[in-house]
């Protein structure tokens, strides 16, 4: 079995991270009331989480400056067209990945 | 009336849930596949990448592990940096856990540990469109999320040698165009009335998002910006 300790143990610890932040909401908010205004900001997460995670991939993060993936850009236009269009999120993916796949084979 | 809810119930099966992991699918696989190439050039070996991805269950997260590794960072250093990358789980989890409060504690702990950035995305498309989900319902779409996830690494792992770049099929576009989606779809279902306010958010994000980026790495920045977004949310929505 090729099993190194260091890795064993990262594993272990990176599991033990992950779960913990996941698992808490659920384990406090059984035994409160979550107060109006906290409901509130909850239900602006999903959107703002959402929208965070687009602009990460359009944004490279190089040592000190940032740049825009002119790439990624360029294929969330017609994406953002067919998503709007067809309300459907299988179609929407696999138009995205062909779009992104045509622009890399145009300009590489 | 009570038919009607007795419907809606039986479509909430652990089957549906399944079925409406599908679409997300192929986000999974193939930032999967990429995890599992990037382990095996980064010398874990199939079982560590098996563990790996069955233990930490994060994309993002797994990537960088593997870059720690090969630069001989500390594991101390490896245990911090994963637990600030996923810190934006809490946010996620904050969000779907009062849909849950009814179920048992082991039901909680199962839901909670399995959620990610696309079945929170899932889940809460449906929340926000006024549908009900239950713990089957969830469990379908964690567990199916789940599996295909490992089976992917693994795979990446053992083939690894033959796709050396994932990216030439556009396939790393697909959690994009996933979010996007998930975007879109809420927006649309929000009323007329408060479309005007979410828009705005939106724009706010994507500022902050930019500003923030140029000082802080980009999982601080997602979680700053959700934060100092939300927060204007509460503020303007009088």
């Amino acid at each position: 079995m090729s099993f190194n300790l260091t890795i064993i143990l990262v594993i272990l610890g990176c599991a033990i991270v992950t779960l913990i932040p996941r698992i808490i909401p659920f384990l406090v908010v059984r035994n409160i009331t979550l107060p109006v205004p906290i409901t509130k900001w909850l239900s602006f997460i999903p959107i703002c989480i959402l929208t965070a995670l687009v602009v990460d991939s359009i944004i490279i993060e190089d040592e000190s400056l940032i740049s825009i993936d002119w790439s990624v850009l360029t294929v969330i236009v017609p994406t953002l067209i067919i998503a709007l269009w067809t309300k459907s999120l299988s179609v929407t993916v696999i138009a995205g990945i062909v779009f992104m796949a045509i622009v890399r084979y145009i300009f590489n | 009336m009570l038919k009607v809810i007795d419907m809606e119930e039986n479509n909430l099966t652990f089957h549906q849930g399944v079925k409406d992991c599908i679409p997300t699918l192929i986000g999974y696989i193939s930032i999967g596949i990429a995890a599992g190439i990037v382990g095996v050039s980064s010398n874990l070996s199939i079982l560590e990448i098996a563990l790996l991805s069955t233990l930490v269950y994060a994309g993002a997260s797994q990537f960088i592990i593997c870059a720690l590794l090969v630069s001989g960072s500390p594991i101390s250093v490896i245990i911090l940096t994963t637990f600030i990358v996923n810190l934006r789980n809490f946010l996620l989890s904050m969000t779907l856990a009062p849909h849950f409060t009814k179920y048992s504690l082991m039901k909680n702990i199962g839901i909670g540990a399995l959620v990610t950035d696309e079945s929170f995305g899932v889940a809460i498309n449906k929340i926000i469109k006024g549908e009900k989900i239950n713990d089957q319902w969830m469990n379908g779409l964690n567990i199916t999320a789940y599996i295909s996830w490992i089976i992917s690494c693994v795979l990446g792992a053992i083939f690894g040698k033959w796709i050396s770049n994932p990216e030439i099929f556009g396939l790393d576009f697909a959690l994009t165009a996933m979010f996007l989606t998930l975007l879109v779809l809420q927006l649309q279902s929000i009323k007329e009335g408060k479309l005007k306010l979410y828009i705005s958010l939106v724009l706010y994000v994507v500022i902050t998002m930019y500003l923030l980026s140029m000082f802080v790495p980009s999982h601080i920045a997602i979680i700053l910006a959700t934060i100092i977004v939300a927060t204007i949310g509460v503020m303007r929505d009088k």
